[in-house]
């Protein structure tokens, strides 16, 4: 993740993974082989037991097509689609100590209360900062607080929903088929 | 009914209607070992000699029948034997189950004895993979594996079973439908990409159908056939799609690409419209990439939807099964004439010419035992390649009969494939006859193989093309790396003798009038034969686009070729 490069475009994909060992890997792997170049990835549990859910967010230099098509090929990826160009809601949520003193104290709490954000931890020499919005958000907040010191950061990476009432992903269309009409060769 | 796990992995076989099994037995698949005799003779199995075989065998096998190839291996070193096989059936999308042996549960992780992690060896070069840690879980596993090995776009898929959990019982439960909800492949095009498609082939002038693979996995020959003659559009095929469509067909234009026919490379580059029906635009295929087709419009037939606009950028796609495919198309396609094309086709075969080589009288061209093997067995039998030189005039020169009769190692290029890929078409065609085009390079990779065709009384005929080098790799060199010829030159054993070790009658061809008499006698005998053709050690294969050139860039035969004579003293080949 490049830190304040906020206007460059992205591809933000978000998929449903089935909960099995493995699946997180695969997505990975073939990321991996296929020269995808992730900025970022978060996976977790859905509302749906044995489904899990998952942003990716890649370089604007990777053919997101491509990306949709060759994961979407994984047995373990339910559904997966492009939302770059969507109405999505976003978020990521970030974690940052901060040096902590008198003379910082004020200016500190008053750049937290300025962006909603929340101090979560205090000690005699540090608090921790607990952010959550889109990256812009995040990264302003981490500009501002460089000025007093950050002695660490971790942050989630992006996390993506599509707005409106619609599910992000389709629900799963019972198999009607039959075997037969996936046509296997027949022997000769 | 309960079963152990080893039990209930061969009664999946059974129902998934496997009869062969190809495969070696080691420490951790014992207990499958153990209970295979009880399935004999409703399922067969042939040892091999290393696990490369087993894969390789298994997808020869399986780009025959159609069916599903299965191989066992046992754990670790067995397992990891079988990768470069397993990676061959990948890049050619053919239906493998592999079944290996896995350390037991308790040692997983901690590197036991023999363990390798498979599962992560093979995860970029299978279309999926499973450990499983339930003996209950095997019949669905299993089962799911033969569904999505063979579903939409065929590819392996491998189950690592530890050898704890081949040996547990459990009542053994059939499950009807195992397919997986996120795989669900596309069968059947959209009907009005159809239309689009029916739409530029009828405005098209110059229009080129590119047959691949998913021709022959679809078994769609027929249709592919019907919409050539019905359309009136010439016919290419790719390595992998020789034998998709008759070589002594009027509409056939023979293999595009880097050893491909000058005349289709030109013709590519003129088409307005390219019918591409089951191949992926393989780089071997296009040349660089940017100035590939520059004129041409593409209708892309596809069952992988990964594939569409990964090299191209079709402006019409048909997703789906290539025979279904077709036969949408073919229900929307009118008759054109188009005699300028068809006259241009005409001068770039006269100006451009592929098939001739010098009618030498003493020494033996490699292309002249080819095409002698072609004629003399009427093009009636199967012909399974290895990689190279070889290869390449195999697939310049191809005149078989039978549809899907060219069977050869096209994406991954696995020197080696032909041994073990000869006994797999073999056992699958006892009838018929096998021939085996080797280069001198390959066959020594898998020779040992040489056992298991002798064991098993597998009457291949094999032809070492011997010109006592890798010879591709001398090409190259040639070409493009100053003449600096490194590690290329091949001091071989004698051929003829290792095949006497093994059982197997041993010839040799040194001269030009040498070659009719051995394949003659070659066809006579009944068992397996090794032929030794001694052939002109520096040939090079042309023509030859260099790499990274285009195709318009093509290098074509040797000056010397083309201005013999074709009547006097050249052969001449082209139908």
């Amino acid at each position: 993740m490049r830190d304040g490069d906020i206007r460059r475009r992205r591809h933000t994909v978000i998929a449903q993974l089935e909960d099995r060992p493995g699946a997180l890997n695969r997505v990975v792997s073939r990321c991996r082989q296929r020269g995808f170049d992730i900025e970022s990835l978060v996976v977790g549990r859905s509302e749906t037991p044995g489904l899990l859910r998952m942003t990716l967010v890649v370089d604007g230099n990777t053919d997101a097509e491509q990306v949709v098509r060759q994961l979407g090929k994984l047995v373990d990826v339910l559904d997966i689609r492009d939302v770059s160009d969507e109405d999505t809601l976003v978020r990521e949520m970030a974690l940052i100590k901060v040096r902590w003193d008198a003379d910082r104290r004020t200016p500190i709490t008053e750049v937290v209360r300025a962006f909603r954000a929340r101090i979560v931890d205090v000690s005699p020499a540090s608090v921790i900062v607990e952010v959550t919005g889109d990256e812009g958000k995040v990264d302003a907040l981490v500009r501002l607080l460089q000025d007093y010191g950050i002695i660490e950061m971790v942050r989630t990476g992006r996390l993506a929903m599509l707005r409106g009432p619609a599910p992000s992903h389709p629900p799963l269309e019972p198999l009607e088929e039959t075997y037969e009409s996936c046509p296997v060769p027949q022997p000769r | 009914m309960q079963m152990t796990g080893a039990e209930m992995i061969l009664e999946v076989l059974l129902r998934e209607g496997v009869e062969v099994v190809f495969g070696l037995p080691g420490g951790a698949n014992l207990p499958l070992y153990d209970a295979l005799p009880r399935y004999f003779p409703r399922i067969r199995h042939y040892l091999v000699r290393h696990e490369q075989a087993a894969a390789m065998a298994a997808d020869a096998y399986a780009r025959v029948t159609g069916r599903v190839g299965v191989c066992f291996a046992t754990s670790g070193p067995g397992a990891t034997n079988l990768v470069t096989g397993i990676a061959n059936a990948w890049m050619d999308s053919v239906p493998v189950v592999a079944i290996t042996g896995s350390v037991v549960r308790s040692l997983i992780g901690r590197d036991g004895f023999q363990e390798a992690d498979i599962t992560g060896i093979t995860m970029p070069i299978t279309k999926h993979n499973y450990l499983v840690r339930d003996v209950r879980d095997i019949p669905r596993v299993l089962r799911e594996a033969f569904y999505i090995a063979r579903a939409g776009r065929p590819g392996p898929v491998l189950v690592d079973i530890p050898r704890d959990v081949q040996q547990e019982r459990a009542e053994f439960e059939w499950p009807e439908d195992v397919r997986p909800r996120g795989y669900r492949p596309p069968v059947e095009p959209d009907p009005r990409e159809v239309e689009r498609a029916a739409r530029l082939i009828a405005e098209s002038d110059r229009p080129l159908i590119l047959a691949g693979h998913g021709v022959i996995l679809a078994q769609a020959y027929d249709e592919l056939r019907e919409l050539a003659e019905r359309a009136n559009v010439p016919v290419i095929t790719t390595l992998l799609g020789i034998s998709a469509f008759p070589p002594d067909h009027p509409l056939y234009l023979g293999m595009p690409g880097m050893h491909g026919m000058h005349w289709n490379n030109l013709a590519i580059s003129e088409a307005d419209l390219l019918i591409a029906v089951g191949m992926r635009f393989d780089d071997r295929v296009t040349g660089r990439l940017k100035d590939f087709a520059p004129r041409a419009r593409v209708i892309h037939i596809e069952v992988d939807p990964a594939e569409v606009g990964k090299n191209v950028r079709p402006t019409v796609t048909l997703l789906g099964n290539a025979r279904v495919c077709l036969r949408a198309l073919n229900g929307e396609v009118r008759y054109k004439e188009r005699s300028e094309w068809f006259a241009r086709l005409e001068v770039l075969r006269r100006e451009y010419p592929s098939l001739v080589y010098p009618d030498d009288p003493v020494e033996v061209r490699p292309q002249y035992v080819i095409q002698k093997i072609y004629e003399m067995t009427d093009g009636d039998a199967y012909f399974v390649t290895g990689v190279g030189q070889h290869q390449m005039w195999a697939a310049q020169f191809f005149r078989g009969r039978r549809p899907n009769s060219f069977i050869t190692s096209g994406g991954l290029g696995t020197m080696g494939y032909e041994i073990p890929g000869a006994i797999g078409v073999q056992v699958a065609r006892p009838g018929d006859l096998v021939w085996a085009i080797c280069g001198d390079g390959g066959f020594q990779m898998t020779c040992p193989e040489l056992a298991t065709v002798a064991e098993n009384g597998l009457p291949i005929k094999f032809a070492i093309i011997n010109n006592g080098h890798h010879g591709m790799v001398r090409q190259w060199q040639q070409l493009f790396y100053r003449g600096n010829l490194v590690a290329s030159r091949l001091r071989n054993p004698d051929f003829v003798r290792l095949a006497e070790a093994y059982g197997i009658l041993g010839l040799r061809a040194v001269r030009r009038e040498d070659v009719p008499a051995v394949i003659d006698r070659a066809l006579r005998h009944e068992g397996p034969v090794l032929i030794d053709f001694r052939v002109k050690q520096d040939e090079n294969c042309y023509p030859m686009v260099p790499p990274g050139a285009s195709l318009q860039e093509t290098i074509g035969l040797p000056e010397a070729y083309r201005v013999l004579d074709p009547k006097s003293s050249a052969v001449e080949v082209e139908s």
